[in-house]
């Protein structure tokens, strides 16, 4: 009964959402008030039901109801409550049901909380944000339906990918389907606005805190990525410049660029048509990045969810969603007054750059996912392009938009002085340069590079942290004055000031991974030991375990250091019957920010076994910085909202 | 607001031509990383067919794939040196490392790396998926033009095994 409740719940939300595109558009072309109020209401109506409809998905995942053929191939009865749970999402069928899910969360948020918006736009965006449920509900009900039954009722599930049974399932894929579909609220602002044709400076108003929420949960769910599969996979790596990364890198590259090009067309009302354009493309990416591996045209190894016959479908929605927008947006666009004059040496400037550089790295990120394929259709050659091109490409790129960063938020609007600003920043250009030169002495026998990374990472959290503290005068204050001054600063400008730092700080993070990253492999049999670098492993022996639906090896080892016990490593090997399939678990131990990290290759039917022994220098920077980043993001929104309500009680 | 309409055109002009420059050096830029990447870092898919009949140069990175012949799987410390077949040819493979979980006798197989003179391929990486029926694309493809895949990895065991 659960799962035929959940299938009608689906089909009323997908109906539902037909009317409310159809009736706020039709109130809003006759200016009829009733039929355009309708919208919040047929919002918030699709919300409870596909929110009721993904709850019984996940109750019959949790009761293990293997009539329900989505739950038989992808769930366990022996499997622990929690990855039941996320087992929901861990397949095509159940995950497009929760992009739809975050979808509604986001049409019914902007329903309930967006009173403020004038009537027109706000019905005009719902109508268009009730299409795209549309859509994809109809995507989930015709080819990809969670709630098929299965007859006869197998007595056991197959159980869930076993790469999947993870804490990691349960935080990376949501947080990033916020974010991807965060970025369709940006879109559907954008093309109401195109529609109704009034892009001033309060719609860029609206559309900042969308795209700065989106953008946060984005990070957040690349990074958390990169750490699952940094620790699941076994070997180490933390980016792969895999298709399935490039993807979700994609709408994160043109929605940073977005976040800065909308602050000028909030603040000054300029790159207005180009802020519209960045909107419309980032969802775009979002789009291509959730549905480019599982059209199968381009294998990935993180990819779980392909099915070749459902790509020309995604294909389809992806080139519709595309076409529509960018023919509205060149038929309305044009309309457009440009914005108030800036020199090129400016804050506005400064942006302008920001977005050039931005938008060349997506652009080169894009080009080197899709080339194989277009290379493949045109000369027939498969060949592939890895980790050297993006290193090679982005290196360079990164390092001119972060050499020239910390400039920018010291630029006034309109014109700023550049000798000035050269003056302001010397002090910290030495200390940078100080800094690399220190880390070169200290490590002369290590890769040249690597000082001159640290050192650009320097100047550029040093640059960040400099700034606020020299505008609102801090250091220059009287004493006991400090902290008045420093209490000066606003949330938002503390925002930007993290945003910018903790990129500064995942940077220091690669760089000191890629120059210092040490690993060592070696065959061992239990009390074997072995010398690496000042450490010493033993290996004391293989405990047998039986988990709930997998059976392990450990490997017990032990890790001294002068004589000392510095940490015991419990890596292993799992089998998970159900599929037939082994999983290695890497053990990490870890030291501050650096950490270590050993890993378990086969079993030799000597009793032998390959281990693998990684040393990480300060490689949890990397994921500090993403959450320094979205931190900072959440201080910029929080600020945000204050500021709505001030204003708004001064209109009153 | 005081300066005269003629002025404030002409330096809207010239603002935009900045940024049209900032605009084209960046894309000269681009493009000129993008092509050198490009014509360096490219790495061709090859089967052991095309690189026993064709041969490859010194020092080129392909990439191979097929089926790990049964039985070929030898190792020694931490090296593994196996054999790569697209049934029609053989190639010898040597990797030094931990292989993916997946890797087994009779499964497919992606491998990167440079020839030697000897025709001894060696591999720095050793690619699986995370999927028990996975056989890589290219590999499927490469399989189906020789004329001995049938999809299902239980056809292949049945046909490879004995």
């Amino acid at each position: 009964m659960i799962p035929e409740v959940g299938h009608a719940l689906l089909i009323a939300a997908t109906l539902s959402a037909l009317i409310c595109f159809i009736l706020p558009l039709i109130g809003w072309r006759l200016n009829d008030r009733r039929l355009t109020q309708s919208a919040p209401m047929l919002s918030l109506l699709q919300l409870v039901f596909v929110t009721t409809s993904f709850a019984l998905l996940i109750t019959s995942y949790v009761t293990s109801d293997f009539s329900v053929l989505n739950v038989w191939q992808n769930s366990h009865s022996d499997q622990p409550l929690l990855f039941k749970f996320t087992s929901a999402w861990g397949n095509h069928e159940g995950s497009m049901l929760l992009w739809v899910w975050i979808l509604t969360i986001f049409g019914g948020g902007l329903g309930l909380f967006g009173r403020r918006l004038p009537t027109d736009l706000r019905a005009v965006t719902l109508s268009i944000q009730s299409l795209m449920v549309f859509i994809f509900g109809c995507f989930v009900l015709m080819t990809s339906n969670p709630f098929t039954r299965l007859f006869p009722t197998p007595p056991e599930g197959s159980d869930l990918n076993p790469i999947l049974q993870d804490i990691g399932l349960a935080i990376h894929p949501p947080l990033l389907y916020i974010g991807y579909v965060g970025f369709s609220m940006t879109f559907t602002f954008a093309a109401a606005a195109l529609l109704i044709g009034r892009v001033d400076q309060a719609w860029a108003r609206w559309v900042r805190p969308w795209t700065l929420l989106a953008w946060i949960f984005l990070t957040l769910g690349i990074a958390m990525g990169s750490y699952w599969a940094y620790y699941e996979l076994g070997w180490g790596g933390w980016w792969f410049w895999d298709p399935v990364e490039n993807a979700s890198l994609l709408p994160w590259l043109s929605g940073t660029a977005l976040l800065h090009s909308a602050i000028v067309s909030e603040k000054r009302g300029g790159l207005r048509i180009w802020t519209l354009l960045l909107a419309i493309l980032t969802f775009c990416l979002s789009l291509l990045g959730t549905f480019l591996v599982r059209s199968g045209i381009i294998t990935s190894v993180h990819s779980f969810a392909t099915d070749p016959q459902r790509g020309l479908v995604i294909l389809a929605i992806l080139a519709f969603f595309i076409g529509t927008s960018l023919s509205l947006f060149a038929l309305r666009a044009p309309r457009l007054k440009a914005g108030r004059l800036f020199d090129p040496i400016s804050r506005e400037g400064a942006l302008v750059f920001n977005n050039i550089f931005l938008c060349a790295s997506c652009a080169t990120v894009l080009f080197g996912t899709l080339y194989p394929v277009f290379h493949e259709a045109f000369t027939g050659q498969k060949i592939s392009v890895g980790a050297p091109f993006f290193n090679r490409t982005m290196v360079p790129l990164f390092l001119i938009l972060v050499i020239a960063l910390p400039f920018g938020p010291f630029m006034n609007w309109k014109r700023a002085d550049g000798r000035a600003l050269f003056q302001r920043l010397a002090g910290i250009a030495a200390l940078a340069a100080i800094i690399a030169f220190l880390v070169y002495i200290l490590t002369s026998d290590r890769p040249r590079l690597a000082p001159l990374g640290i050192g650009v990472a320097a100047w550029l959290i040093l640059g960040s942290i400099y700034e606020p503290l020299s505008r609102y005068k801090v250091l220059a204050a009287k004493s006991g004055e400090h902290l008045k001054q420093l209490r000066r600063i606003t949330r938002s400008h503390w925002g930007m000031t993290l945003g910018h730092l903790g990129m500064g700080i995942t940077i220091l993070g690669i760089v000191a991974v890629t120059g210092w990253e040490s690993e060592k492999s070696a065959l061992m049999k239990p009390t074997d030991q072995i010398a690496i670098n000042d450490y010493i492993l033993r290996f004391e022996g293989v405990q047998n375990i039986q988990g709930p639906n997998f059976t392990e090896d450990r490997g017990i080892f032990a890790l001294l250091k002068d004589e000392g016990l510095v940490t015991s490593f419990t890596p292993s090997k799992r089998f998970y019957p159900a599929r037939q399939m082994p999983t290695t678990e890497a053990s990490l131990h870890t030291q501050g920010i650096s950490q270590l990290y050993l890993s378990l290759g086969e079993v030799r039917d000597s009793g032998e076994i390959v281990v693998r022994f990684y040393q990480k220098p300060l490689i949890l920077l990397i994921w500090f910085g993403a959450i320094i980043m979205a931190l900072g993001g959440c201080l910029s929104l929080s600020d945000r909202a204050l500021w709505a309500r001030k204003t708004n009680k001064k209109r009153s | 607001m005081t300066e005269r309409p003629t002025n404030i055109r002409k330096k809207r002009q010239n603002n935009r031509l900045a940024i049209i420059a900032m605009l084209g050096v960046a894309l000269a830029l681009t493009v000129l990383l993008v092509t050198t990447a490009l014509r360096e870092q490219i790495v061709f898919f090859k089967t052991p067919t095309d690189i026993m009949t064709e041969g490859l140069a010194p020092n080129e990175r392909v990439r191979i794939g097929g089926l790990v012949k049964e039985g070929s799987v030898v190792r020694n410390g931490t090296q593994i040196d196996f054999i790569v077949t697209d049934t029609g040819h053989d190639l010898r493979v040597r990797f030094d490392g931990i292989v993916p979980d997946l890797f087994r006798e009779g499964q497919g197989v992606v491998a990167e790396g440079t020839l030697t003179v000897d025709n001894l391929f060696f591999a720095d990486t050793v690619l699986a998926k995370h999927d028990e029926n996975y056989v890589p694309k290219e590999v499927a493809e490469a399989l189906k033009q020789q004329g001995v895949w049938q999809g299902g990895n239980e056809d292949s065991y049945e046909s490879t095994g004995e």
